[in-house]
């Protein structure tokens, strides 16, 4: 990443919180209290930061989902399906295994989580391969499809009966992993901050050392870029597809770790907060890249956080603003897009070669499905 | 009319496009602009059209200095320019299409019928027969090139600007072509050809205005000059036009086809052999594609009958990943849709189709890229091929045509090929670099390697084959040796017609 990739976002973040200042200041109240407020407490000691890198943790998972997709040429809307599938999956082996001892089930509950997401991903991967069929409108679908599976079988056959709360019975207690708070100290152990987030920062190494070191990450930014050359290439495209999506969905999957296993210690239905369609965002605004998907995950999470004192403080405005500066940064992001392809057009006259190339196009692909 | 710039400069950021340009074209003369690709004659013919305004000098028309700030301005003085890629709406009639931007009739009624009348006037006139109620899209290439000229002519067009307009056209229509434009100057038009092409320069203007780095090198009547001595202005050094090669000492079969059918391949049976090259020549769309694509194992198998087999072994089943390892080579026609990745870097692409095994990769199981490795062969390849700049972290994008398409030759002749698919091997390519290119397939050739040649350019293909085949309608019109058949003979077999 050169200095200029992370100007751009950063200059994105500026405008949305200038915007989102005079939306603040319309309402009534002072811009200037709101944001203190915001930033203050989600970067407080230790509540602040706790909560903030949990929130970041699946956004972290989800946006390097969506981003190795689209290195591979695909727009994986489907990590919302993908993590409840996954994490639901989690929660049965916790539960089935129960008796394991922690060495082991801990690893087998992680493999899950990665398999269960990485398959229902290769779903719509599969169908495009074998015959064509979107995987914007695939993953969608999958979506609810998933959403209503786990639903259904949390409801009829893994809730424990009298719980008025759909959710699982609870997962073997060696199949939990550790919180932070039990190390760090300072951090006292009922922020939910745990193991997972570390895990996340592993998984954003891995994802960058997979797309820019080994021959599988070249096949998947060669199809990305040129499926055509890809295949003279000697690259099969179809295998690429299936492959890319269960990438994809393996680290949507990660997401089942972090709120099973470090969280609730169950399967609780309805849990996420929207982290797949955020994903998308967050791999907007941090290029497609790891470390970018890493800071941008990290912004939505103090977005998220610093949203409920706003909410409690100020006379007038909600913690809505939270959603209105998100979409603002989503929207800048976009905008961005279109900066850089009239720099490009300004700059192509003299090179004489077209450099509008295919991130600005990707980019406006996702911007248009930002949130579904 | 007679058009004139005068000491015209313009400047892209660094690039110094048009250095202090002189250039007259004379009233009713032919006047070409020739130079290789990014030496700025595209861009001072565009502000002659008022596409770009210069950063200095001025523009004189019959003599009188004139502001072309827009190509409006440059219609109304009577110049117009037929572009490179045409510019028509496809789904409207060729009326429609004429009168787009001057159409006739009062602000509410279009009258077409008017407007139809004058088109047929003027296809009379110069020749230039095209129905005006065809849908554009249903026209030919070359009769869409002649509804961009009734464009320009319908708008009263005195001096006639062409970008590389015979790039798109079979050989037939070129000279049908350069009749129309032969027509156009015994009315009193004047017409400026921007090519890259000597032949052509030859053959139809009168004078020729040399272009090299943003600068004139030379001003000349065209009966006062030769191919050799424009090729020296165009590339600054000497420039050797004729292939040098000497001839073929071929080996066993490499590649034996056996009634080959796929797409629009039609029952197709040759061999290849060790040491020679075959060329391929016939129009564009006959099955070359889809025949060089067979061979390389990027067609479905399924779509394939027939029997390719190479040294003996039945080529059907095997993927283009197994055919590249077992040594053929394959310079695809396209190179932005097939050879190259744009964005990533000459490294990069120097080992697309060999990326998964060593030298590329490395560690277990070869999962790893060994950049090491690769940069190595990057470097290579750019020291050896002669692609500039050398730097093999630039992306492929930034590279000129003639550098993307030495760095793919180069990265197939390192395979090393035992047989070379080649298609349109100088396509878009400059002189300096096509001299370059053929030496280095030649040289291929002599050091055993079976070369399958395809090329559009029916002097390139003549002048590399030791064995020509033409190909008309999918199937083989006719086998000739290239150093005994005329161009004649050659596009009657293209044509489809008989000896």
């Amino acid at each position: 990443m050169k200095l200029r990739d992370l100007l751009f976002p950063l200059m994105a973040v500026v405008c949305a919180f200038a915007v989102g200042a005079v939306v603040v200041l319309i309402i009534g109240d002072s811009p200037l209290q709101v944001f203190s407020l915001l930033l203050g407490s989600a970067l407080s000691w230790p509540d602040g930061i706790g909560y903030t890198l949990f929130f970041a943790t699946p956004l972290i998972f989800t946006g390097l989902a969506v981003a190795v997709a689209l290195h591979g040429g695909l727009l994986n809307i489907g990590a919302e399906g993908q993590l409840y599938v996954a994490a639901f999956a989690t929660a049965w082996v916790g539960i089935t295994f129960a008796g394991l001892p922690s060495l082991l089930l801990v690893p087998l509950c992680c493999l899950a989580a990665v398999l269960a997401g990485a398959a229902w991903a290769a779903i719509p991967g599969v169908l495009k391969a074998r015959f064509g069929s979107h995987e914007v409108i695939n993953t969608i679908m999958l979506n609810f499809i998933a959403v209503a599976l786990v639903g259904y079988l949390t409801q009829y056959h893994y809730r424990i009966p009298g719980d008025p709360i759909m959710e699982s019975a609870p997962i073997g207690d060696t199949a939990q992993i550790a919180r932070l708070g039990s190390v760090i100290p300072g951090l006292p152990e009922r922020i939910p901050l745990n193991v997972a987030f570390l895990l996340a920062l592993l998984a954003a190494w891995c994802v960058y050392v997979l797309l820019w070191k080994t021959t599988w990450g070249y096949e998947i930014r060669a199809t990305g870029q040129n499926p055509a050359a890809a295949e003279y290439g000697g690259i099969s495209i179809r295998r690429q597809m299936v492959l890319t999506m269960a990438i994809s969905g393996g680290l949507a999957g990660m997401v089942g770790i972090n709120e099973v296993l470090g969280y609730r210690y169950r399967y609780y239905d309805g849990f996420s907060d929207n982290y797949g369609f955020t994903g998308i965002a967050v791999a907007l605004l941090g290029r497609n890249h790891p470390a970018g998907v890493v800071l941008a995950a990290l912004l939505f999470a103090v977005l998220q956080r610093g949203g409920v004192p706003v909410d409690a403080f100020t006379q007038l405005v909600s913690k809505d603003i939270v959603q209105i500066l998100q979409a603002l940064v989503i929207l800048f992001v976009a905008a961005e897009a279109m900066f850089q392809w009239k720099w490009a057009g300004g700059r192509r006259q003299g090179t004489a070669s077209g450099s509008a190339g295919a991130v600005p196009s990707a980019q406006a692909g996702t911007a248009t499905v930002g949130k579904i | 009319m007679k058009l004139e710039l005068r000491n015209v400069t313009k400047r892209f950021g660094a690039v110094l496009a048009n250095d202090h340009l002189n250039i007259t074209v004379d009233s009713g003369t032919i006047h070409a602009i020739v130079g290789e690709n990014g030496a700025g004659k595209s861009t001072a013919m565009r502000i002659a059209y008022g596409f770009y305004t210069a950063d200095s000098g001025e523009i004189l028309v019959d003599d009188a200095v004139r502001e072309i700030r827009a190509p409006r301005d440059a219609i109304a003085l009577g110049i117009g320019m037929v572009h490179q890629h045409f510019m028509l709406v496809r789904p409207m009639t060729v009326t429609e299409n004429i009168v787009l931007g001057a159409e006739p009739g009062s602000a509410v009624a279009l009258d077409l019928r008017k407007a139809a009348a004058a088109i047929r006037g003027l296809s009379e006139e110069f020749r230039l027969t095209v129905d005006p109620d065809a849908i554009v899209e249903t026209l030919s290439v070359g009769q869409q090139q002649r509804v961009e000229l009734l464009k320009a002519l319908y708008r009263r067009a005195e001096l006639l600007i062409l970008d590389e307009p015979t790039a798109v056209l079979t050989p037939q229509e070129v000279e049908e072509f350069f009749s129309i434009l032969r027509r156009m100057r015994s009315q009193g038009k004047t017409v400026v050809i921007i090519t890259h092409k000597l032949s052509e320069v030859l053959a139809i203007s009168d004078r020729v205005t040399v272009m090299r780095d943003g600068r004139v090198v030379g001003s000349v009547k065209t009966r006062d000059t030769n191919a050799a001595e424009l090729a020296r202005l165009m590339v600054g050094r000497e420039v050797l036009l004729r292939v040098e090669k000497s001839p073929a000492k071929p080996g066993p079969d490499v590649l034996t086809v056996r009634n080959l059918s796929v797409q629009r391949v039609n029952g197709v049976s040759f061999a290849v052999r060790a040491g020679e090259i075959v060329g391929i020549a016939g129009v564009e769309g006959n099955g070359q594609t889809e025949l060089i694509e067979a061979l390389a194992g990027l067609l479905p198998e399924r779509q394939v009958t027939g029997t390719i087999s190479f040294g003996g072994r039945d080529l059907r089943a095997v993927d283009a990943r197994r055919r590249r390892e077992i040594g053929i080579a394959h310079v695809p026609e396209d190179r932005h849709r097939r050879g190259l990745l744009l964005e990533f870097s000459l490294s990069e692409n120097s080992i697309l189709g060999v990326h998964y095994r060593p030298p590329a990769a490395s560690g277990v199981g070869a999962m790893l890229l060994d950049k090491k490795a690769i940069d190595r062969r990057a470097e290579f390849v750019i020291r050896e091929f002669d692609v500039r700049p050398p730097n093999p972290a630039l992306p492929a994008r930034a590279l000129s045509g003639g550098n993307q398409q030495k760095l793919i030759i180069g990265r197939e002749f390192e395979l090393p090929p035992v047989l070379l698919l080649i298609a349109q091997p100088t396509r878009g390519v400059d002189i300096g670099a096509i001299e370059f290119i053929h030496r280095k397939i030649i040289a291929m050739r002599d050091a055993g390697c079976a070369v399958l040649l395809v090329s559009a350019e029916l002097e390139e293909v003549t002048a590399l084959a030791d064995r020509l085949l033409v190909l008309h309608n999918g199937r083989i019109a006719g086998e000739v040796d290239p150093s005994l058949a005329t161009a004649e003979e050659i596009g009657l077999l293209m044509t489809g017609g008989r000896h």
